[in-house]
C-alpha cells in the first residue's frame, strides 16, 4: 500500500515513525523545509520529497497517482484540506485524510466532505480533550482503551500504596477483587511485562486490566477506590484542548475553571464559555493556583503549552492531594521517564491522533485481515489489538490450552455477538467473533494467525 | 560508537563474502585445479571463523546508528572483506606476497584493475574468476547487496546512511520508498546489464569463461583482464561491444530505472548525461584526430580511440593498444578523463561528472558574484535548485580530493620513479582505473612499487571508491574519541 504523508510536524513524524515501524507500507513524506525532511528521511526507511504538498507538481512527484492514501497534517489546515483536493483530483480514488483543527471548521468539514474529497478528518485537540473527558468520567483509571465498539476495554491502573492489589500473585486476583478481570501486561520501573500467573503485583505498578465495560463500576468499588462524581475540575492553560474540554464538561453540567496568562485569549474563551470561569494569571504561580481552589478541586488537567510546566503543575497538585491529575504532554517519547513520576493519567494529542490513523489504515488493509481496533499502551511499550475470526483464521473451536502461541502474546479477551469472555483454557472462539491479543512488540502481528508459534 | 552494530552488520557482510566464493571455488573443481580450490576452501573457513566472531560479538547490538556509524562501518567493512577476500590468492601461492595479495583484492573489490601481476595468464581458473567477481561485487557495492537481501524489520531509516556511504555520487537517495526495493532494483539493473554484455560477448565468439570474466570486469568498470595484452587480441566486434557496455555502466543508474518506468524524455533532457556524452563524444574526436597517422584505417583509429576514452572516463581500466606511445595530447586528454570519472549512482570512480557540473556551475555564479555582489542566484541542475549544502560537500570533497593526491603522489615519489610515473599512478589508482603511463602504464604493472608506496595506493583505491570520506573519517582522532 502506497502512502503519502504531507507535512511533519508532531503527527506527520510520530505516524511516519508508527507506520514505517509495522513495515508493510510505501511511505512518501513531503515537507517544505529540506531540514525536516532531512532527518525524518535519514531515521526511517521512507522516501522524502521536498516542496508544497498542495501544488500538483510536488504531488505528482511524490507519486499521487498510485498512491492509496494521502495524510495532510501541516500545521494549516486549509493547506491541508487544498492538499486532499488537489490529491484527488489527480488520482480521483485516493483516500485522504486531513487534520482540521481550528473549531470554525470542524462543521462544516462533515458537510463538506464530498465536495472536499475527504476520506477522514482528525483534529488532535478535539480527540485530546474526549480522551480527557473519559478519563474524568472514571477517576481512578489512568487510562481506558475500548475494543469491540466499547464493550470491552483494557484500563490502566496504578497499584497506590495499601492497595488491595499489593503483594496479590495474578492467580489469585479474582478473590482479591470480587469480579471478573485479566491483567494483561505491567509495568514496572520503565519495563513492560507480560504477566504469568504466578506473577506478584507491587506498589508502584501500574497493570492494565482487561474488562468488560460494565464490570468496571464495581472493579473500582471493590478496589477501594472512591469514585467521587467530579463537580469541579481546575484547567492550566487555555488552549484549544481546554476549549474543546470545556465544552463537553458543561455540557454535562460539571463546573469548569481555566487559568490562562494571555488577556486576549481569556477575552476570546469568556466570549465562547460563557459558563466558564476564566482566571487571567500565570498556572505557573502556586499562589494563583491555591487561590482559585486547587485544594478543593474534583480535577487537575494541566494543558498548557509546555511540557515540563505541565508536569510541575501536575507534581505540585498531587502533593497536595488533588483526586485526579491529568496531563498533556506534547512530546511523549517512550522513554518511561513520566511513568516513574505522580503525574497522574498521562494524555498526548499526537499519539492519539497518529494512532486513530494508524487504525485507518490498518482498517483499508482490513480485507487481508488485519487488525480492526490497535491500541498503544504502556507508554507505546506494548500493542493491543482487535482482530477479528474469519474462515482463514486457524484453530477456530479448539481450545486455547491446545494451541501453542508464541511468546509474548496473550489473548485477552473473545468478544462472542451476545456477550464478551475473559478467556480460560476452556474457551475457544467461531467465525465472526472478535479477538482482542496483547503484544510487547518483539513482534508484529500484520494477522491473528501471525500469534501461533 | 555502536561497535557491536557495526560486528553484526560485518559478520553478515563476511558471509555474504562466503558465499561468492563458492563459484570460485566450483570452477576451480571443474578445472581440475585442487591447489586453488584448497585455497577458496581454506580462505571460505577463515572467512567463516571471522564471521561467526563478529556475529557474535553483535548479538546484543543495540539500536543507535547514525551517520557516524554509517561512515565508519563502510569505510571499515571495506577493509576487513579486502583483508579476507585477499586470503586465496595468497593460500594458493599464486600471489606469494601478503601485500601484493592485498593490492590486487583491494584493486579488485574497488573496481580499479591495477594489477602487480606481470603473466595473467599463468593463474589458475578459478583465482582469475575470483579477481573478475571482485570488480562485479565491487561495483554496486556489497553493502546495497545486504540491503537487497536482508528481512524486512531489520531496516530502519539507518540504512540510508550506508547506502550513501556506499554510493558514488554528490547527492545520493532512494529512488523508491523502500530501501529494499532501491537496492533490488539497482541490483536487478546491474544483473540485466551484465547478462546482456556477456550474450554480446558470447555472440562474437569468446569462450564462455572469457565473457563472463571480461562482463565482470566491464559492470563494475573495474578492468582486470584475464589475458597479459587484455582486450587487444580479441576481434575488433568484441573490442566495440566492450567500448559500448563500458560507456553503459558508466550512466547513472536512476535512469534505466527511469527508463524501464518509460520517462525517456527525463533521461535525454538530463544535464548530466548530456555532459558525459558530450566529453566522450568530444574527446573521441580530438583524439583520433591527434593519432590520424598511428594506424592504418580510419575503422582502427576511431575504434582504438573511442576504446580508450570509454575504458578511461569510465575507470575501467580494459587495453586495446598501448597508448603511452601516444602523441602528448592525446594523453593530457587521456589524463583529464581519468580525473572526470564517470556518472554519479554508476560504477565508476573519479570525481563524477555531476560534481564536474555543479563545480563550473557554481564557478559560474561566483563570477557573476564577483561582478555583481548583490545578485542572489541559485546553481539548478535539470532545472531543480541545488542547496548550498550539497554545493559545499562538493568544494569539500575537491578539497579532500587535491590533498590525498599531493600526499600520496610525495610518498610515491620516495621509490625514485619518474614525476609521470608517480603521478599517474596515484592519480590512476585514486580515480580507480588501473593503467597509468610510463612505468605503470598499459602493459605494466605495480609490482615495482615499495611495500609503503603500495599501502598508500591501497588508500588511495579505498577512498576512491568509497568518496573518500568513509576512509578519511578512519584516521580521524574524534571517530575513535568516546562519546
Amino acid at each position: 500500500m502506497k502512502i503519502i504523508i504531507a507535512g511533519l510536524g508532531k503527527v506527520g513524524n510520530t505516524l511516519a515513525r508508527q507506520l514505517a515501524a509495522e513495515n508493510d507500507y510505501d511511505l512518501t513524506v513531503v515537507d517544505r523545509n529540506a531540514q525536516v525532511l532531512q532527518t525524518v528521511v535519514e531515521n526511517y526507511d521512507v522516501l522524502g520529497v521536498q516542496g508544497n504538498c498542495a501544488a500538483m507538481t510536488t504531488l505528482v512527484d511524490a507519486g499521487v497517482k498510485d498512491a492509496n492514501l494521502l495524510i495532510a497534517v501541516t500545521d494549516a489546515d486549509e493547506m491541508n484540506l487544498l492538499c486532499c483536493v488537489t490529491a484527488h483530483s489527480l488520482n480521483p480514488r485516493i483516500h485522504t485524510i486531513a487534520r482540521i483543527r481550528n473549531p470554525e471548521y470542524s462543521d462544516q468539514v462533515y458537510k463538506m466532505r464530498d465536495l472536499l474529497a475527504l476520506s477522514m478528518s482528525v483534529n488532535p485537540e478535539k480527540q485530546a480533550a474526549i480522551e480527557i473527558e473519559r478519563l474524568l468520567k472514571y477517576p481512578g483509571f489512568l487510562k481506558r482503551e475500548p475494543f469491540a465498539k466499547g464493550r470491552m476495554e483494557i484500563v490502566e491502573l496504578r497499584v497506590e500504596p495499601g492497595s488491595k492489589l499489593c503483594n496479590v500473585a495474578l492467580n489469585n486476583l479474582v478473590d482479591a477483587v470480587n469480579c471478573k478481570v485479566l491483567v494483561c501486561a505491567v509495568t514496572r520501573g520503565g519495563e513492560c511485562i507480560m504477566p504469568s500467573g504466578n506473577f506478584v503485583l507491587r506498589e508502584g505498578d501500574k497493570i492494565f486490566v482487561t474488562s468488560e465495560s460494565n464490570n468496571l463500576t464495581r472493579l473500582l468499588k471493590n478496589l477501594g477506590i472512591i469514585t467521587r462524581k467530579v463537580n469541579r475540575v481546575l484547567i492550566c492553560g487555555g488552549g484549544r484542548v481546554s476549549y474543546y474540554l470545556s465544552q463537553l464538561l458543561l455540557k454535562s453540567g460539571i463546573q469548569v475553571q481555566i487559568i490562562e496568562n494571555n488577556p486576549e485569549r481569556c477575552l476570546m474563551l469568556a466570549e465562547q464559555l460563557p459558563e466558564a470561569d476564566i482566571i487571567q494569571g500565570d498556572a505557573s504561580s502556586q499562589a494563583l493556583l491555591e487561590s482559585e481552589g486547587l485544594f478543593s478541586c474534583d480535577a487537575l488537567v494541566s494543558l498548557t503549552g509546555l511540557d515540563e510546566l505541565n508536569v510541575i503543575i501536575a507534581l505540585y497538585g498531587s502533593r497536595h492531594g488533588v483526586p485526579q491529575i491529568i496531563t498533556k504532554v506534547g512530546h511523549l517519547e517512550p522513554n518511561g521517564i513520566l511513568d516513574t513520576l505522580p503525574v497522574g493519567s498521562l494524555v498526548c494529542p499526537k499519539e492519539l491522533c497518529s494512532n486513530g490513523i494508524v487504525r485507518y489504515v490498518r482498517a483499508m488493509r482490513n480485507q487481508t485481515g488485519a487488525a480492526i481496533t490497535t491500541h498503544r499502551i504502556a507508554g507505546g511499550r506494548a500493542e493491543a489489538l482487535e482482530f477479528r475470526v474469519d474462515e482463514n483464521t486457524r484453530h477456530r473451536g479448539e481450545p486455547l490450552k491446545s494451541l501453542k502461541i508464541k511468546p509474548n502474546i496473550l489473548l485477552v479477551s473473545i468478544n462472542h455477538a451476545s456477550h464478551v469472555e475473559l478467556p480460560n483454557g476452556d474457551s475457544c472462539y467461531q467465525t465472526g467473533d472478535g479477538v482482542v491479543i496483547v503484544t510487547n512488540g518483539s513482534e508484529t502481528i500484520y494477522q491473528l494467525n501471525d500469534i501461533f508459534a | 560508537m555502536n561497535y557491536r552494530m557495526i560486528g553484526r552488520i560485518s559478520a553478515k557482510i563476511l558471509a555474504v563474502e562466503a558465499v561468492f566464493m563458492i563459484p570460485a571455488l566450483l570452477i576451480s573443481v571443474g578445472y581440475h585445479e585442487f591447489a586453488a580450490a584448497l585455497a577458496f576452501a581454506k580462505a571460505m573457513l577463515c572467512i567463516a571463523l571471522a564471521s561467526a566472531v563478529l556475529y557474535f560479538v553483535g548479538r546484543k547490538s543495540c539500536r543507535g546508528f547514525y551517520a557516524r556509524e554509517g561512515l565508519i562501518c563502510v569505510g571499515l567493512i571495506w577493509i576487513i572483506m579486502s583483508l579476507l577476500g585477499c586470503l586465496p590468492f595468497y593460500f594458493s601461492g599464486e600471489i606469494p606476497h601478503f601485500i601484493d595479495a592485498f593490492f590486487e583484492i583491494v584493486s579488485g573489490f574497488t573496481t580499479t584493475g591495477a594489477s602487480i601481476l606481470p603473466e595473467v595468464e599463468k593463474l589458475s581458473h578459478g583465482i582469475l574468476y575470483w579477481r573478475s567477481f571482485s570488480h562485479w561485487i565491487g561495483g554496486m557495492g556489497v553493502l546495497v547487496f545486504l540491503l537487497a537481501i536482508s528481512g524486512r524489520g531489520e531496516q530502519g531509516g539507518y540504512t540510508l546512511h550506508l547506502l550513501r556511504a556506499e554510493s558514488p555520487g554528490p547527492d545520493v537517495g532512494k529512488m523508491l520508498p523502500r530501501m529494499k526495493q532501491t537496492a533490488i532494483t539497482l541490483y536487478v539493473i546491474y544483473i540485466v546489464l551484465t547478462v546482456l554484455n556477456t550474450v554480446f560477448l558470447l555472440v562474437g565468439g569468446m569462450p564462455l569463461f572469457d565473457s563472463v570474466c571480461t562482463a565482470f570486469g566491464t559492470a563494475g568498470t573495474g578492468g582486470f583482464g584475464i589475458k597479459n595484452d587484455s582486450i587487444a587480441g580479441y576481434s575488433p566486434y568484441l573490442q566495440n561491444v566492450c567500448t559500448v557496455f563500458m560507456l553503459l555502466f558508466g550512466v547513472n543508474f536512476n535512469c534505466y530505472y527511469l527508463l524501464l518506468i518509460g520517462n525517456l524524455r527525463s533521461v535525454l533532457k538530463d544535464e548530466e548525461v548530456r555532459l558525459y556524452f558530450g566529453i566522450v563524444f568530444g574527446s573521441i574526436a580530438l583524439i583520433a584526430w591527434n593519432i590520424r597517422h598511428m594506424y592504418a584505417t580510419i575503422e582502427e583509429t576511431l575504434r582504438h580511440a573511442a576504446f580508450q576514452v570509454a575504458t578511461i572516463i569510465t575507470t575501467t581500466g580494459y587495453a586495446t593498444t598501448d597508448f603511452d606511445l601516444w602523441p602528448s595530447f592525446s594523453k593530457a586528454i587521456l589524463l583529464v578523463l581519468m580525473a572526470v570519472g564517470a556518472c554519479a549512482g554508476s560504477t565508476g570512480g573519479g570525481i563524477k561528472c555531476a560534481r564536474v557540473l555543479l563545480l563550473f556551475k557554481s564557478l559560474r555564479r561566483n563570477i557573476h558574484k564577483v561582478l555583481d555582489p548583490r545578485k542572489v542566484q541559485v546553481v539548478r541542475i535539470n532545472n531543480r535548485p541545488v542547496s548550498e549544502v550539497v554545493l559545499e560537500n562538493t568544494n569539500a570533497y575537491l578539497a579532500a580530493y587535491a590533498s590525498i593526491l599531493v600526499f600520496s603522489f610525495l610518498v610515491l615519489s620516495i621509490d625514485g620513479f619518474t614525476t609521470t610515473t608517480n603521478f599517474t599512478a596515484v592519480l590512476s589508482c585514486f580515480n580507480n582505473i588501473g593503467p597509468g603511463l610510463e612505468a605503470v602504464g598499459p602493459t605494466c604493472n605495480y609490482a615495482s612499487f615499495s611495500v609503503l608506496s603500495k599501502l598508500v595506493l591501497i588508500m588511495d583505491m579505498l577512498a576512491g571508491r568509497l568518496e573518500i570520506f568513509p576512509i578519511l573519517v578512519l584516521f580521524s582522532r574524534s571517530t575513535w574519541r568516546k562519546k
